[in-house]
């Protein structure tokens, strides 16, 4: 009996092949063109708005293939792309602020393998078309920002807690306080200690009366980490935004952020939306002080001269009467005279605020400082600069005509789209530190759709040869080789549904490699088995034999191939890391087919029974 | 197959000088020509565009020269219809949206518009991570490729498939940079993969010979050698085959994207088989590879009482 697989063994090839089949069926349905919308806010779509939007549908008489409405979000699939994006853009008139569009492509799978768990691939961007931005996130600037806060938070500290200062400035990396009295110091050690114990103090020899303060090493760490934590949460919310759906986004190494949003074309609005960090600050107006004395490099104290649109100066007051970070809601709209204007909502500490000032400032003028941080790389003289501008202007100035709190619009924009990115930027929430897109890969929908048919026909092709050849050579022996290609085919293609991992362009080549390899295991054996046959051995012992013996090779050569596609995977990134880990499953995958799945076939054929010639 | 019995071992030196002249001829031209780096590793613009017809080359090289991307160098991609615009980094000039401008430049003054393909810009600093992370891959997997060849053969052994390796790598970029293809993440993943498929082959081999250091008696090293790469031989020509077949797919049908990728493996897969045969073996011989080498260690002293 010794070419005689145990039942456990048969059952187990039976097992594992019906298991592979199962999941990867579901690559062989297609998808379908649908829109997906969605709440942006915290509750969820009710039944009634969901009715509105198919009834909506329906009334424009497009005709809908399916309408889901399953957690929170409705999914209406559509025949063909010009319908979809007819659906899309009615919705997008229709279903008002709260809510986002997006375009997706629903898989049909059907119920019971959706049920089971079992997904079509995942396709990389090169495939489906779409956007790769890396975004890198601006450290240095995120850490200045705090010293600024700092800077800000101390003085208004100082002057609540009654010490008195003579100056608190930066100055060589320490922000340097300059008390007006030595024997003050104590008190101020002791406020230190309790409300900024981030700061590292210094007291310096030199100057009694002075104390330098740094930002802790611990509390950089803390900045940093922050920083990145933020700028990911601002980006999902701008990417919600957007109406991206299945977006990803990671956090890349240090300070990196990886966004890819799958299906979007408009490349430029998608690179404004990211990476923009304007937000807005409101501010009342210096009127006490002349604007030409702060033009000749003499401004008051408490204001700083910043300049309106038109190139005019303006005094504002140094302190801030309301900043992005209190905005809970913006939307964008006309104002009763028919300028661009964005609507705000603010929170309970924002309101407050803002109730209080405008009630003692009646009458008085508030002007409105629209922010933004532009980033980009440049190279001068072939070093690599990072050039970084803060551009404020005041966007405004109004008479503060009654109280307001809550609730109020700004105009003073230059036009509808500005006021529509400005609300959904101030939505979004600002970055905590300024990006840089370092990185940029879009792929048009007719590119990914000619990636996939020409990996296609290339794998097709790729595979009808090698199997014909194997047939040639090996006769039935080459005919169940084949048959173990295409368990092996259908096993890399389930583990790649199951894992959802991405599969990309070098992905394919990957899997069409691994045709070619795969059969590898599949000549070693049966090479073994003639020479053993030439050697004088009867069949079975020659099959037994030959078995035997080349394991321990193919073991060798298919380690040292996975160290390399390990490596890769580990180097790689994108479309690289598809193609190695198509590479890491088809080798283990074929070590499996290879071996067992044929041995288990030739068992069936030539075991227990005399056989006397091999179809080798 | 018959078996064949071909002095691969003994006549060594024609292959060596071979080998030896080729690496020499490639490592020259590497060194003369480089490699046309991609923007992957350089940093820089690249755009691909589409048009309904024939692209016509010198107008829209003149275009953009007007529009002030002079450095943009422009040919076509797989198709007349497709055009490739590459653009270095350029100084004092915004790098983000850079590729928005060219494409505004180009479909300004024409009729039918180009519709866009794809876009890839990379930034120096990525360019320079990219080109550190490929260069440590190579490093990291020679490494354990040494460390993993050397624990299931001997020292020698893993010397001497490494050399075949490099001399595959080696040769192969040489043709790469002969040919002047532009060598990018793809075409490194390729060479990466060569790097697995040439040691595949260079074990089984090695195995082989092992076997026969164990099996044969009464032979030469030398001889045992002979023996172990002739009898493989059927099973390596078969297997390269199979990989060829396959890559002559890729290369016709795959695309203009996967064309280098497939160029270096072809090559490659063509090297590897010649290297496994004719240089893996010969090297470890002349670093003094014994059966000796992989005799099961014998307790000191134990086989001095066996002496008759």
């Amino acid at each position: 009996m010794q070419n005689h697989f145990p039942l456990w063994k048969n059952s187990l090839v039976l097992i594992v092949f019906t298991i592979a089949l199962v999941y990867a069926l579901p690559n062989l349905y297609g998808e379908d063109p649908s829109v997906q919308v969605s709440s942006t806010k915290s509750e969820k779509m009710g039944q009634e708005k969901a009715t509105q939007i198919e009834s909506a549908i329906k009334t424009a008489g497009v005709a809908v293939k399916a309408f889901e409405f399953k957690g929170g979000r409705v999914l209406a699939r559509l025949s063909n792309t010009d319908d979809q994006l007819k659906v899309a853009d009615l919705l997008r008139d229709n279903v008002g602020g709260d809510y986002t569009v997006a375009l997706n492509l629903a898989p049909t799978t059907p119920g019971w393998l959706q049920a089971i768990g079992a997904d079509a691939m995942y396709l990389g961007l090169d495939l489906r078309g779409g956007v790769h931005f890396l975004l890198e996130v601006d450290m240095d600037a995120a850490v200045k920002q705090a010293e600024e806060r700092y800077n800000d938070d101390i003085r208004l500290a100082l002057r609540n807690e009654k010490i008195r200062y003579q100056s608190v400035a930066k100055d060589s990396g320490y922000i340097k306080v300059k008390l007006k009295a030595a024997e003050d110091k104590p008190q101020f050690l002791a406020l230190l200690g309790k409300d900024f114990r981030a700061l590292d103090v210094t007291e310096p020899l030199q100057a009694q009366d002075e104390v330098w303060l740094k930002v802790s090493v611990r509390e950089e760490k803390e900045i940093k980490k922050f920083a990145v934590a933020q700028n990911m949460t601002t980006l999902r919310n701008r990417v919600n935004e957007l109406g991206v759906a299945e977006p990803v986004i990671q956090q890349q190494g240090e300070n990196r952020i990886m966004v890819q949003l799958p299906g979007v074309q408009d490349t430029t609005r998608a690179k404004e939306i990211l990476g923009t960090t304007a937000t807005l600050e409101y501010r009342l107006v210096d009127v006490e002080h002349d604007v030409q004395k702060a033009v000749e490099g003499h401004p008051p104290v408490g204001s700083r001269l910043y300049y309106e649109k038109n190139g005019q100066p303006i005094l504002l007051n140094r302190q801030i009467i309301v900043t992005g970070d209190q905005i809970v809601d913006a939307s964008s709209g006309m104002d009763q005279d028919g300028r661009a204007a964005v609507f705000i909502s603010l929170n309970g500490v924002g309101a407050a605020k803002m109730g209080k000032l405008t009630q003692a400032n009646i009458g008085k003028p508030m002007a409105v400082v629209f922010i933004e941080y532009k980033v980009d790389t440049r190279i001068i003289n072939g070093e690599k600069v990072r050039h970084k501008e803060k551009v404020e202007k005041v966007i405004s100035v109004a008479t503060i005509q009654g109280v307001f709190s809550k609730r109020f619009q700004t105009t003073g924009l230059d036009s509808p789209q500005e006021a529509r990115n400005l609300s959904l930027l101030l939505r979004a929430g600002a970055l905590a530190a300024p990006v840089d897109i370092v990185e940029e890969r879009t792929v048009g929908p007719s590119l990914g759709q000619d990636n996939i048919d020409k990996g296609f026909l290339s794998f097709i092709v790729g595979f009808v040869l090698v199997v014909l050849f194997m047939a040639v050579y090996y006769k039935l022996f080459g005919m169940i080789a084949n048959f173990a290609l295409a368990f092996n085919v259908v096993i890399v293609v389930a583990i790649l549904s199951m894992l959802q991992a991405t599969l990309t362009l070098p992905g394919i080549a990957g899997i069409i490699l691994t045709v070619g390899m795969s059969v590898d295991a599949n000549v070693l054996i049966f090479e073994r088995v003639k020479e053993e046959i030439r050697n004088g051995n009867s069949p079975q012992t020659s099959i037994f034999i030959g078995y035997e013996k080349a394991f321990a090779t193919i073991l060798d050569s298919h380690v040292t191939n996975l160290v390399v596609a390990i490596v890769l995977f580990a180097f790689g990134t994108g479309s690289v890391k598809g193609f190695a880990v198509t590479l890491i499953i088809g080798i283990l995958s074929s070590m499996f087919t290879a071996i067992t799945g044929t041995r288990m076939v030739i068992n069936w054929i030539y075991g227990d029974r005399r056989v006397e010639k091999l179809s080798i | 197959m018959k078996l064949t019995n071909i002095n691969f071992i003994g006549n060594r030196n024609i292959a060596l000088i071979f080998s030896s002249l080729l690496s020499i001829i490639s490592i020259a031209s590497l060194a003369v020509n480089g490699l046309q780096m991609g923007i992957d590793f350089t940093g820089g613009t690249l755009i691909e565009v589409g048009y309904q017809k024939a692209a016509d080359l010198s107008v829209l090289r003149s275009t953009l020269d007007e529009a002030g991307f002079s450095d943009a160098t422009v040919q076509n991609f797989g198709t007349a219809k497709d055009v490739l615009i590459r653009m270095k980094l350029q100084e004092g000039v915004s790098s983000a949206d850079l590729s928005t401008k060219v494409l505004d430049a180009i479909n300004k003054n024409t009729v039918t518009p180009a519709s866009l393909r794809r876009v890839e810009f990379v930034g120096p600093q990525v360019g320079d991570d990219l080109t550190e992370d490929g260069f440590l891959a190579l490093l990291y997997s020679t490494i354990g490729i040494l460390i993993y060849v050397a624990w299931r053969f001997e020292w020698k052994f893993s010397l001497g498939a490494v050399i075949a390796t490099f001399h595959d790598v080696i040769v192969t970029l040489g043709v790469f940079s002969v040919l002047g293809m532009e060598f990018d993440l793809t075409v490194l993943a390729a060479v990466l993969a060569l790097i697995g498929y040439s040691l595949n082959d260079t074990i089984v081999v090695y195995d082989r010979i092992r076997e026969s250091f164990l099996t044969l008696r009464n032979k030469t090293t030398e001889e045992m050698m002979n023996y172990s790469v002739n009898i493989t031989l059927s099973r390596t020509i078969m297997t390269s085959l199979t990989v060829i077949l396959v890559l002559v797919s890729l290369f016709f049908l795959g695309g203009e994207v996967i064309h280098g990728f497939s160029v270096v493996l072809l090559f490659g897969v063509f090297f590897g088989t010649y290297s496994s045969i004719f240089i893996a073996s010969p090297v470890a011989l002349m670093l003094g590879v014994s059966p000796a080498d992989l005799m099961p260690p014998v307790k000191e002293g134990e086989h001095i009482d066996h002496l008759p």
